[in-house]
């Protein structure tokens, strides 16, 4: 863990936004150096602060109208072993995100589908089929906003 | 609109964000400028609309993250947009969304440690306008996390 000065915040604040922002735009909007700006880019970036960066597109341009948050719950918990679930399931192309959690299901999946059509057919095909897989609670997204987070209090 | 080139493009964009504009052209089979160019092209057209930074949060102390998925009284019809303001003021909130079905919004939440979260919890999420019911999963592992599309 390391600890960030105001400007570090501020950087990563611009970065949230747009990655895309070199170090000397960086350093012409907070008063810093070329060099400086690049500095505290590539610490962060070293720390695994920055862990990487999102392409946000617009998935409706590409084909894919719909996307749908799952809860899974295991059937036979104990038996299947968590290794074999999660293996089949990041295996399906359609299932963007895989998160255990704990709570009123085991697994979240984010899924993307052409339209309703199609998440019926991956959803009979592909996650019906999994192993293990019981209780499935389906809800499909209307709206996303990422938010910039406690960065005021970090 | 998009070809068969446009699609390659995007592919590996979408798999590996931080590769090269020299990079994703080799991956794709076509030329820098080709590739430039088309990336030029599908950002004009709004099907690219930016690049975001991802913060890892454990790398800043924030152990605790919690997916809080709330059942709105939508009896009032501001019952939405009163609890979407509401939670954009909550600096713990780190993204909202909104679904059709049994759930009408989900609200990641971070904190440093359970104590923390707990009283985020009480004094930041419980006095959220319209709640009629939540329920919380607490989030163990992130096993996949990608924006790859099979385009």
């Amino acid at each position: 863990m390391i600890d960030l000065d105001d400007t570090d915040r501020a950087f990563l604040r611009a970065l949230a936004q747009d990655a895309t922002l070199s170090a000397g735009e960086l350093g012409r909007r907070f008063g810093l150096s070329q060099p400086a700006a690049w500095r505290r880019v590539r610490r962060m970036e070293e720390a695994g602060v920055i862990a990487g960066r999102r392409v946000v597109v617009d998935r409706a341009a590409l084909g894919f109208g719909v996307t749908v948050f799952l809860g899974i719950k295991l059937a036979t918990r104990g038996r299947v072993s968590l290794e074999d679930f999660e293996r089949a399931v990041t295996a399906i192309p359609e299932v963007q995100v895989v998160q255990h959690v704990l709570g009123l299901f085991d697994y979240r999946l984010r899924v993307v589908a052409r339209d309703i059509a199609d998440f019926e057919r991956v959803l009979r095909r592909r996650i019906m089929t999994l192993p293990g897989v019981g209780n499935v609670e389906a809800n499909v997204l209307l709206t996303e906003e990422r938010r910039p987070g406690p960065l005021g209090l970090a | 609109m998009l070809d068969d080139t446009d699609r390659r493009i995007l592919r590996h964009l979408l798999a590996e964000p931080t590769l090269s504009t020299a990079d994703l052209a080799g991956r794709a089979g076509v030329t820098t400028a080709t590739c430039w160019r088309r990336l030029e092209k599908l950002t004009a057209a709004g099907v690219v609309q930016g690049q975001q930074a991802v913060i890892d949060w454990r790398r800043l102390g924030y152990e605790v993250e919690v997916s809080l998925r709330f059942t709105l009284d939508k009896t009032d019809p501001r019952a939405f947009d009163d609890f979407l303001a509401a939670a954009r003021e909550v600096p713990e909130v780190t993204t909202i969304e909104t679904f059709l079905g049994r759930v009408d919004a989900r609200l990641t939440v971070i904190a440093r440690d359970m104590a923390a979260y707990q009283e985020v919890y009480r004094r930041k999420i419980l006095t959220l306008p319209h709640i009629a019911e939540i329920d919380a999963l607490m989030l163990i592992a992130t096993i996949r996390e990608t924006e790859g599309l099979p385009v």
